[in-house]
């Protein structure tokens, strides 16, 4: 299986490094030919601005939504959620976002970089320990429709708020866990979300 | 269901983490509104809020000092990208004043005048992650047990001319790989030579690499000198008034963070640096007197 890193911007190499943990050799992905081949795709954390602009200036775009929309194996994290979110509360101008999971996600919900944290989640599909959620600038799925699986949520102030979800073959999660060493959440990627 | 305010914030790793999320991209100073926006258009991955770019603090002269409150708040209420801000080498209340507005990331930066000859900020008081210039190996490496959670070779700001900052970047990515051939006794005199602390001299051999994100700065002008400076092992690039002083900034803001990211493909760079109308004049830097070099600020 040949899993692809979208490489325009971001802590791409950190991904990678996670699913060479996990026996799998990724490849970096920045151009149409590049990723036409890939059987799946990782979108890193970074500015999801940034992603997205270079992705419409470059022609890629289009590709990847229709990549994702025809049943490739996506996982997002931060920038990547909401990348692959059908649509985002109060964009930035001209913000725009592949889809893949019908939800709408906020960003920077949490705050400004003051407010970024840890916290120990509970990660209904992966056993063991609890999962160190490491959120930076992070976004949250604000709403989200049934078919959509929610795998881990925050409560901030008495509302409970999705940080991990999963609609068929897109995974998203608010938080990092490229940065922790903990490799259970790629592991699930590879392992569930794209034997399906 | 965990709750976010039994988490903890502030520790290293989402102050390093945020750099990582950086990565690949371009930083540009901005004066206001108008060009904090133009510069998210372009598809920067943060502003630097600040009343002067560096090529008019050179061409004013006089004390450099932290921006006004208003004018950062401005441009956080104009943009959803990270905010930073500068404050003056070792000004730490100037950094308590950046912590209360939120920005995202505070700059201890040369470009301003510096308020102490001899310390620098004790950066791990703050939750507000901090990054900091350094020239070699050495500075950087005393930055970051000060606490620092990104480093930026420093280049010579305001000039236009990039050659400072292939000195830095060649500097440091020299010293890391020398590191990587000592045995361990010669490790020890590494570290006396460098000024730094041993536990980081030692990470750095093992790992091959800083142990947070490297940016460059200072000098940057062109698509080509982006793609340069990430050819010579820059996480991504903080372009000061290369941008705002040349003749069309949106443009050229959209072409360098091009060349960031394709900076291998030759023929995406070409086609960036194409029509982009006039570059900022520049100063070379051997014509700047050595007390005048914003580089050689920092202890």
């Amino acid at each position: 299986m040949n899993v692809g890193v979208l490489a325009l911007q971001g802590d791409f190499r950190e991904h990678l490094l996670a699913l060479g943990d996990c026996g799998v050799t990724g490849n970096l992905v920045k151009s149409a030919a590049e990723i036409s081949q890939i059987d799946a795709l990782i979108i890193p954390g970074g500015e999801s601005t940034t992603i997205s602009k270079l992705a419409k200036a470059f022609d890629l775009f289009d590709l990847i939504s229709k990549r994702i929309a025809d049943g490739m194996p996506t996982y997002g994290s931060c920038a990547g959620m909401i990348l692959v979110a059908k649509s985002i509360l109060d964009p930035a101008s001209q913000q725009e976002t592949f889809g893949g999971i019908d939800m709408q996600v906020r960003r920077n919900a949490f705050g400004r970089q003051t407010e970024s944290f840890e916290v120990d989640l509970d990660f209904k599909v992966i056993s063991g320990a609890p999962f160190r959620g490491v959120f930076i600038r992070a976004p949250w799925v604000e709403s989200c429709d049934k078919g959509v699986e929610v795998l881990a949520s925050l409560e901030v102030a008495g509302v409970k708020h999705p940080v991990a979800v999963r609609q068929a073959h897109v995974l998203a999660t608010s938080f990092h866990p490229e940065l922790t060493g903990d490799n259970r959440v790629h592991r699930y990627f590879l392992e569930e979300v794209c034997k399906k | 269901m965990s709750k976010a305010n039994e988490s903890q914030v502030g520790g290293a790793r989402v102050k390093r983490g945020m750099a990582e999320m950086l990565k690949g991209g371009v930083i540009m100073d901005v004066v206001n509104v108008e060009q904090a926006k133009i510069a998210e258009d372009a598809g920067a991955v943060a502003v630097m809020a600040l009343e002067r770019v560096p090529a008019d603090i050179r061409a004013q002269g006089g004390v450099s000092r932290m921006s006004d409150p208003d004018m950062i708040e401005k441009i956080q209420a104009a943009v959803s990208i990270p905010v930073m801000a500068k404050v003056r080498i070792g000004h730490f209340a100037e950094a308590q004043i950046l912590q209360t507005l939120n920005v995202d990331y505070i700059d201890e930066s040369e470009v301003l005048t510096p308020a102490d000859y001899e310390h620098h900020i004790n950066k791990w008081n703050f939750t507000i992650p901090f990054v900091c210039g350094a020239t070699n190996l050495g500075e950087a490496l005393r930055r970051i047990s000060e606490g620092a959670a990104m480093i930026r070779s420093k280049g010579e700001a305001g000039t236009g001319d990039v050659s400072n900052a292939t000195t830095h970047m060649r500097k440091i990515g020299g010293e890391i790989r020398r590191l990587t051939s000592m045995r361990e006794d010669e490790l020890y005199v590494a570290a006396k030579e460098l000024q730094a602390p041993y536990a980081l001299v030692k990470e750095v051999a093992e790992t091959g690499k800083l142990p947070v994100v490297l940016f460059t700065a200072g000098g940057i002008a062109t698509p080509a000198d982006a793609a340069m400076m990430m050819q010579l092992g820059a996480d991504g690039l903080f372009i000061g008034s290369g941008i705002f002083k040349s003749g069309d900034a949106a443009k050229r803001a959209a072409a360098c963070v091009k060349a960031t990211t394709y900076y291998t493909d030759a023929k995406i760079v070409a086609d960036a640096s194409r029509g982009l109308g006039e570059a900022m004049v520049g100063i070379n830097v051997a014509d700047i007197p050595v007390p005048h070099r914003l580089a050689e600020r920092g202890w």
